[in-house]
């Protein structure tokens, strides 16, 4: 088990004299996952059970946060709070993760194999990463002028005559919120995809083209299959991303549209710590089962 | 993008969209003079000390850690994949996790503070919420995992043979990192950093729950979405951006330096 995750290249040496233990080199490495990471993961799962007043939290064991996220949810007439919410949810995270999946497979393949030169290839994909250079709020509030009610879309659609009227649906809606995750997210999908892509052995798809196959057909049986594992590294990075947020959903839609992110958020900000705990241990079961499901069709070490 | 920096040019007459009625540095003017209660200066200053912290912090331990993993160490799968949780765990989660540790803490020192009887500090005690608390905590579970990521791919790639030159010339084992490592891992060391300052530069999810009374800069920035409409958010977009690409620039440059050195050593 040890030794599929160490990094290969040094002669496996004794610990000659002076030389420092592996084990300290880790230490504040370790430190901190543990200080930040898994005792806040603990103590969420231990709060999920607490009672709560209006200003503190008390120490029990109940049921009660996770039996009122699911008030009402027996009702057949009328779909729950709690469950509308993660139908939404789970929308935007198909509809974000299918888009990005086009374009970062399309682009990923474009950088792959249409440019012969290692320069440009370079010079384009740093191109790519322009737009993680600077803040996600930044990028989100770029958009209002352009898809406002007097934005450049809309005054483009009128004077066109395209539109009567300016259209409505453009900001502060799921399309606005579909839109930002595309815009700020598609990196994700870009990078692993196009890092299985180099390791695909050129002479493959030549192969493929001297047995008679159309593009598609090298496309769709050759270079898929052979970049599955990172479709899949980016899609886990996409789900997770798409099922956790609140600050994109809250700036592009107004603070209007719901999201767990955002119910969690909101309760917090109420002090209501035990149910947000309680929300967070159900969406955080959700996404991992997610995770578990895709990384069933994939081994994630050996792209490493 | 670039509409961004366009519009933050805008008159002092115009909206948030276009037209744009004359280039001005109005709002640029208006930004430094403040924002109505929000103080713009300070919680920039914030970001930018987190954001140092953050980037030393995060280079240190990545180096540290990836100099472990190429040695015989003991959980290196368990370490490992606890690092790649940290880093597809939704925010929200771990931000409310962090909050909610800190205050759990508050409540044991208020309850110790109390047992003692010393009322004096208990009163003055406020919170261990804080910058170089909780929320250096929260951007290092975010920016660790990348920096761990960039070393895998770094050493994966490091021939052996020089440390062992090294080794045979009987330098101990510091003077092999100093001398023969080090350098010749600079640049992606550098890139590390890169990694962690723009990280924590734009950290918003994370820091949400675990930050306490203070707000970091793009924390400030997404309250201000929903209350400003003048151009001066462009601004201050303008701005942050700009010290952002600074950074990197600055960065970028460091490591050619670095770079070309070792080219004349070589040469």
């Amino acid at each position: 088990m040890n030794s599929s995750i160490q990094i290969t290249g040094q002669a496996q040496s004794d610990l000659s004299k002076g030389q420092v233990s592996p084990f300290w080199q880790i230490t504040p490495f370790n430190c901190v996952f543990i200080l930040f990471f898994i005792v806040p993961l603990l103590l969420i799962l231990m709060v999920s059970f607490w009672d709560f007043n209006e200003y503190e939290i008390l120490p029990d064991f109940t049921f009660k946060n996770y039996l009122s996220i699911f008030d009402g949810c027996l009702n057949t007439q009328e779909m729950c709070v709690t469950l509308k919410t993660y139908l939404s949810t789970f929308k935007f995270c198909f509809t974000v993760w299918l888009s990005t999946l086009l374009i970062g497979f399309t682009l990923a393949y474009y950088l792959a194999f249409h440019i012969q030169s290692v320069a440009v290839q370079t010079a384009l994909f740093a191109i790519c990463t322009i737009p993680f250079w600077t803040s996600n709020v930044i990028r989100m509030i770029s958009w209002i002028p352009l898809l406002g009610r007097n934005g450049l879309v809309n005054k483009a659609l009128v004077e066109s005559g395209l539109a009567q009227a300016p259209v409505e649906w453009l900001l502060f809606s799921n399309f606005s919120v579909i839109l930002a995750f595309i815009h700020l997210y598609t990196m994700f999908m870009i990078v692993p995809i196009f890092n299985s892509m180099m390791r695909i052995d050129k002479n493959l798809i030549e192969a493929a083209s001297d047995s008679g196959a159309s593009k598609w057909q090298t496309i769709w049986n050759v270079i898929l299959p052979l970049s599955k594992t990172g479709i899949i590294i980016g899609s886990i990075f996409i789900i997770t991303i798409v099922m956790g947020d609140f600050v994109t959903v809250g700036v592009m839609g107004g603070q209007q549209i719901a999201s767990i992110g955002k119910i969690i958020q909101v309760e917090t900000s109420y002090l209501q710590f035990p149910l947000a705990a309680a929300n967070a241990v159900i969406l955080l079961s959700i996404v991992l089962m997610m995770i578990w499901a895709l990384t069933r069709m994939v081994d994630i070490r050996k792209e490493l | 993008m670039f509409i961004i920096f366009l519009l933050s040019f805008q008159g002092p007459e115009g909206g948030l969209t276009f037209p744009m009625n004359g280039v001005s540095t109005h709002w640029f003017e208006k930004l430094v003079q403040g924002m109505g209660t929000v103080d713009i200066a300070a919680a920039l200053e914030r970001s930018a000390y987190l954001g140092f912290w953050v980037t030393l912090i995060t280079v240190v331990f990545s180096v540290l850690a990836g100099l472990a993993f190429r040695k015989n160490l003991k959980g290196a799968n368990i370490i490992f994949y606890t690092a790649v949780a940290s880093l597809i765990m939704p925010s929200i989660i771990v931000s409310l996790g962090i909050g909610l540790e800190f205050r759990l803490l508050d409540n044991a020192i208020k309850w110790i503070l109390a047992a003692m009887n010393m009322t004096e500090t208990l009163e003055s005690y406020g919170t261990s919420l804080g910058l170089y608390t909780s929320a250096l905590g929260a951007h290092l579970s975010w920016t660790l995992p990348f920096g761990l990521l960039v070393m895998f791919a770094v050493f994966n790639r490091f021939n052996p043979a020089y440390e062992e030159a090294a080794r045979d010339l009987r330098a101990t084992p510091w003077q092999t990192f100093r001398y023969v490592v080090l350098p010749l891992i600079s640049s992606s060391v550098i890139g590390v950093g890169m990694f962690g300052f723009t990280l924590s530069w734009d950290e918003i999810a994370r820091t949400s729950q675990a930050i306490g009374d203070v707000n970091t800069l793009p924390l400030e920035l997404q309250g201000l979405t929903t209350t400003v409409t003048d151009p001066s958010i462009y601004a201050l977009g303008t701005a942050t951006s700009a010290i952002s690409l600074a950074v990197m620039a600055c960065a970028m440059l460091v490591a050619k330096w670095f770079n070309k050195k070792q080219f004349k050593a070589t040469s």
